[in-house]
């Protein structure tokens, strides 16, 4: 089916004034694809939806995972270039667009080489043998005799007889299925993958040439602004308009209302124009009181009417707990997390009636499009979402509320609009990382052995319907889909140990009348193992053992093993019983955990410092290692573990959510703290390489070990085990005391 | 039509006077280098020289520059006496590989040249106290204070 987006709209797109094709693909397209003319997604079983070869033997990828600053337009051609037997600077990429690129999912969970490398090998693999075949006829000589070179194939012996594979191929289709069967490289014969190559894009995002969302203009647009009470209230509850005065911004040149139901959105031709009229729009919301409070929510977490599930049962743990020579309880209480994106979201929309362009920084982009649908009145095929980076979102952009807004704001206007969040529509309508309550009991033997584990997770239902949508459609919250949060999972919670009576369960939170929550980098992991983590340090400590030593003792996984090893060692551990007793009001501890997300393996060690009469936590040097099998670019992971074992520096010190019954009240920097330079730990990034295993996701898993780590390390230096996070001065303060 | 001067041009603007800085760079001039971040002074995407002081340019409006210079991402290289080149903070963030998403670099660039030009030698403390008013959500701290350590021994090699 074709849309109404042919070329001429495509002309249309803007970057920072100057004229730039969708997709920068020019002419080079093989035109029986039509790229960007047929609503996609476009075959992913045909190697010309992945690939297509230039005459100037240059290659472009077309990937449906997205860059986000996790180097995933350098990695996934790294993984072509290897099969193709081409140098890096040979293969250009295409990011996510519906009419363009294969549907890979949505960019999440870090799948973009662990899901996204078998498909790019295989497609490459398959046309390099092709290109091997068409060769082989070109040149008169056996495959076998063949080599190839920068994308020269050579005659083994025969300097005289050569071709590219741009001669060979360039800017015509391969025709041809990906079977899955053509031969990929032995890891052992790797030139490309597992190298530290640099970043394709760095160079442009330190000279500031680098083409964010922000920077994309539309012909014609205008510049539009959503008006929202500052703060949201309880998920379910949105956001009601009691009146608006529209002639409150009438001395705002070309300043509109915007208003479908109780979505309210302002546009100007200038952007300055925008933002005054969206904060001088006078509109009057029902403020009637819609959540618990900050204070209430743990307990209303727990009486509320949930649903159980026993998520895993094996052996008996009341049975292990009778027999047991040491045993620990712990409780743990975990806040919401905000994204926080440092760029506010922004999509640019031209809704027709015939058809819908939304430019936007979606992780999911055909996952969009389906939800733009009923909200356009648009069939699916008519809507073409193209993904331009953005700042990290680190989640957050697997909803997109921006491209929603930016969406219906252009279909009232009728007009191409480019819509931006300010910083408290960002900090104050955020699908937050979940709050979690956590109860977990350990019990060991006398020899040191883990033999019962119990946990029970509270958290509540993820948000599944987006804030613009909401309000535009007025859909009873009685009739909105459920989505299930992630659930409490061996990963985190005992999976790390070799435990024979193991039981997890779920409690099912109801997820209108809290707040928005959903993925944030490693969901629910840190609390998982803030909680549990602790627990089996505690029982360490009560045997007399050194938690390192103990955690060994208890781990049968070579992979979990690895990376509790390769935290340690680079940390220097020296065996010893935690928390010995120090005098003085600047105390020093360390600590180890493990942990991970849905993937791969995580352990970290933490040194920390702690002043007494002030409260103030200091992570000095923060160790962490991943194991994510076959690690395609060791300096993007590096990068990650860094930016990991940071931000989860951050999310462990400083970082809560605030609200009341009203609304969420931490609506900028200020209210919603995280780290700075000056507080910025030491970070020393481990990779366990594992070439001849599958690839898994590296750019989450070693934030719940970290967490655990900082954790247990202020037990080493206090004493004192912290039942909530963060670890601010005040809850510091107030734990030390009452300990 | 005031008149600024940005980048070591003189720029016409139709903005209003108290237009913030910003929305003129970014909008009617088109450059990339600042951008929007919080609007509040409070991260640093937006950050340019002023007369060769790193100012907020979400929170300036474009009268309080008349007749000062400008100095963007863009322009930095020529402030630095090496047009077409990088800046050697650029260069060494790229050697040290120190972006992720790469938002915050015009602030941390920008702030760091600040630094440099008046710090030659800065200890870490120096340069974690001077950076610390811009914010990185990606957690790339560690990289920045290596590139700016990098950048400085770069710079007094050359003047040696």
């Amino acid at each position: 089916m074709s849309t109404s987006l042919g070329p001429d709209r495509r002309g249309l797109l803007k970057a920072g004034g100057a004229l730039i094709v969708g997709f920068s693909l020019g002419g080079a397209a093989p035109a029986p694809m039509r790229r960007g003319e047929i609503a996609g997604p476009p075959d992913a079983k045909q190697v010309d939806t992945w690939l297509a070869i230039g005459a100037d033997n240059i290659a472009t990828l077309y990937i449906g995972f997205v860059e986000l600053g996790q180097g995933t337009t350098t990695a996934l051609p790294q993984v072509a270039a290897e099969e193709l037997d081409l140098d890096l600077d040979q293969v250009r990429t295409v990011q996510a667009d519906t009419n363009v690129t294969p549907n890979q999912g949505g960019t999440y969970s870090s799948a973009s080489i662990a899901r996204g490398s078998p498909q790019v090998r295989a497609a490459a693999a398959e046309a390099r043998r092709a290109l091997l075949q068409m060769a082989s006829q070109h040149l008169g000589a056996p495959v076998e005799q063949l080599q190839v070179s920068r994308g020269n194939v050579l005659v083994k012996g025969d300097r005289h007889k050569r071709v590219t594979y741009g001669q060979l191929v360039g800017g015509k289709l391969f025709n041809l299925q990906v079977s899955g069967k053509a031969p990929v490289k032995p890891p052992s014969s790797y030139r490309t993958v597992g190298l530290p190559l640099p970043r394709k894009d760095v160079p442009a995002k330190v000279k500031g040439e680098y083409g964010y969302i922000q920077h994309q203009r539309l012909e014609g647009m205008l510049h539009a602004r959503v008006v929202r009470p500052r703060g949201q209230r309880a998920y379910g509850a949105g956001a009601k308009v009691l009146s608006v005065d529209e002639s409150s911004i009438s001395a705002i040149p070309g300043a509109r209302v915007l208003q479908r139901g109780d979505f309210i959105a302002v546009a100007a031709p200038l952007e300055w124009d925008a933002i005054r009229a969206a904060r001088q729009l006078k509109v009057v919301w029902d403020s009637a009181p819609t959540l618990p409070g900050a204070q209430r929510l743990y307990e209303q977490m727990r009486a509320d009417k949930t649903t159980d599930t026993v998520v895993t049962n094996r052996g008996d743990v009341a049975q292990a707990f009778a027999g047991a020579a040491q045993t620990v309880a712990f409780s743990a209480r975990c806040p919401y997390q905000a994204h926080a994106p440092f760029a506010p979201n922004c999509a640019l929309a031209d809704v027709r009636p015939d058809g819908a362009l939304v430019i936007c920084t979606s992780q999911d982009i055909y996952n969009l499009r389906h939800e733009l649908s009923p909200i356009l009145g648009l069939p699916d095929a008519k809507i073409r979402v193209q993904f331009v980076d953005a700042s990290g979102t680190y989640g957050h952009s697997c909803y997109d509320d921006v491209g929603q807004a930016a969406a219906i704001a252009s279909q009232l206007a009728g007009r191409p609009v480019r819509l931006q969040f300010m910083r408290w529509d960002e900090h104050g309508w955020d699908t937050y990382g979940p709050a979690h309550v956590g109860d977990v009991k350990v019990a060991a033997s006398a020899d040191g052995k883990i033999i019962g584990y119990q946990y029970d997770g509270w958290q509540h239902n993820w948000s599944q319907v987006e804030v613009a949508q909401q309000l535009a459609m007025g859909t009873a919250a009685t009739e909105w889909p459920t989505f299930p949060s992630q659930q409490v999972a061996t990963g985190t919670c005992g999976g790390q140990y070799a435990i024979a009576n193991l039981k997890l369960v779920n409690h099912h939170v109801p997820g209108q009348g809290y707040l928005r929550g959903a993925w944030l980098r490693s969901p629910l992991d840190l609390s998982f193992a803030f909680t549990s983590e602790q627990a089996v340090d505690q029982l360490a400590y009560q045997l007399g053992l050194d938690p390192y030593e103990f955690r060994r003792r208890n781990i049968a996984d070579e992979r979990w093993l690895g990376v509790l090893d390769g935290a340690a060692k680079a940390a220097g551990w020296t065996p010893r019983r935690a928390f010995q007793g120090q005098g003085g009001d600047v105390v020093s501890g360390r600590g180890i955990g493990l942990g991970t997300h849905l993937q791969s393996w995580g352990g970290a060690v933490a040194e920390i410092e702690v002043t007494k009469s002030t409260g103030k936590v200091r992570v000095k040097h923060l160790y962490g290692a991943i194991d994510a099998g076959l690690v395609v670019n060791p300096g993007n992971v590096e990068a990650q573990i860094t930016g990991q074992l940071v931000q989860t520096t951050s999310r462990m010190l400083l970082e809560e959510v605030k609200f009341d019954e009203h609304g969420v009240t931490s609506l900028d920097w200020n209210g919603y703290p995280i780290l700075r330079f000056e507080d910025c730990p030491d970070v020393t990034p481990v990779i366990v390489q594992r070439v001849n295993e599958p690839s898994q996701g590296a750019g989450e898993e070693v934030m719940a070990a970290a967490a655990a780590a900082i954790a247990n390390a202020f037990f080493d230096a206090t004493g004192v085990r912290m039942s909530e996070f963060p670890l601010t001065p005040e809850r510091v303060r107030a734990a030390l005391k009452t300990a | 039509m005031a008149k600024i001067k940005v980048d070591g041009r003189v720029r016409e603007t139709s903005a209003a006077p108290d237009t913030p800085l910003l929305y003129v760079l970014a909008g009617e001039l088109g450059l990339k280098g600042p951008r929007f971040g919080c609007g509040l002074a409070q991260c640093g995407s937006c950050s340019v020289l002023v007369d060769g002081v790193e100012t907020r340019s979400c929170v300036t409006p474009v009268s309080a520059v008349a007749g000062k210079a400008i100095t963007t991402l863009e322009g930095l290289p020529a402030w630095h006496g090496t047009p077409g080149k990088l800046h050697p903070v650029q260069q060494a963030m790229i050697v040290e590989q120190a972006p992720q998403c790469g938002y915050c670099y015009n602030g941390m660039v920008i702030k760091a040249a600040e630094l440099l030009a008046k710090t030659p030698h800065p200890t870490e403390a120096e340069i974690r106290t001077h950076m610390n008013g811009h914010l990185c959500r990606c957690g790339t701290y560690p990289r920045i204070v290596k590139a700016i350590q990098r950048a400085a021994k770069a710079m007094s090699e050359k003047a040696a």
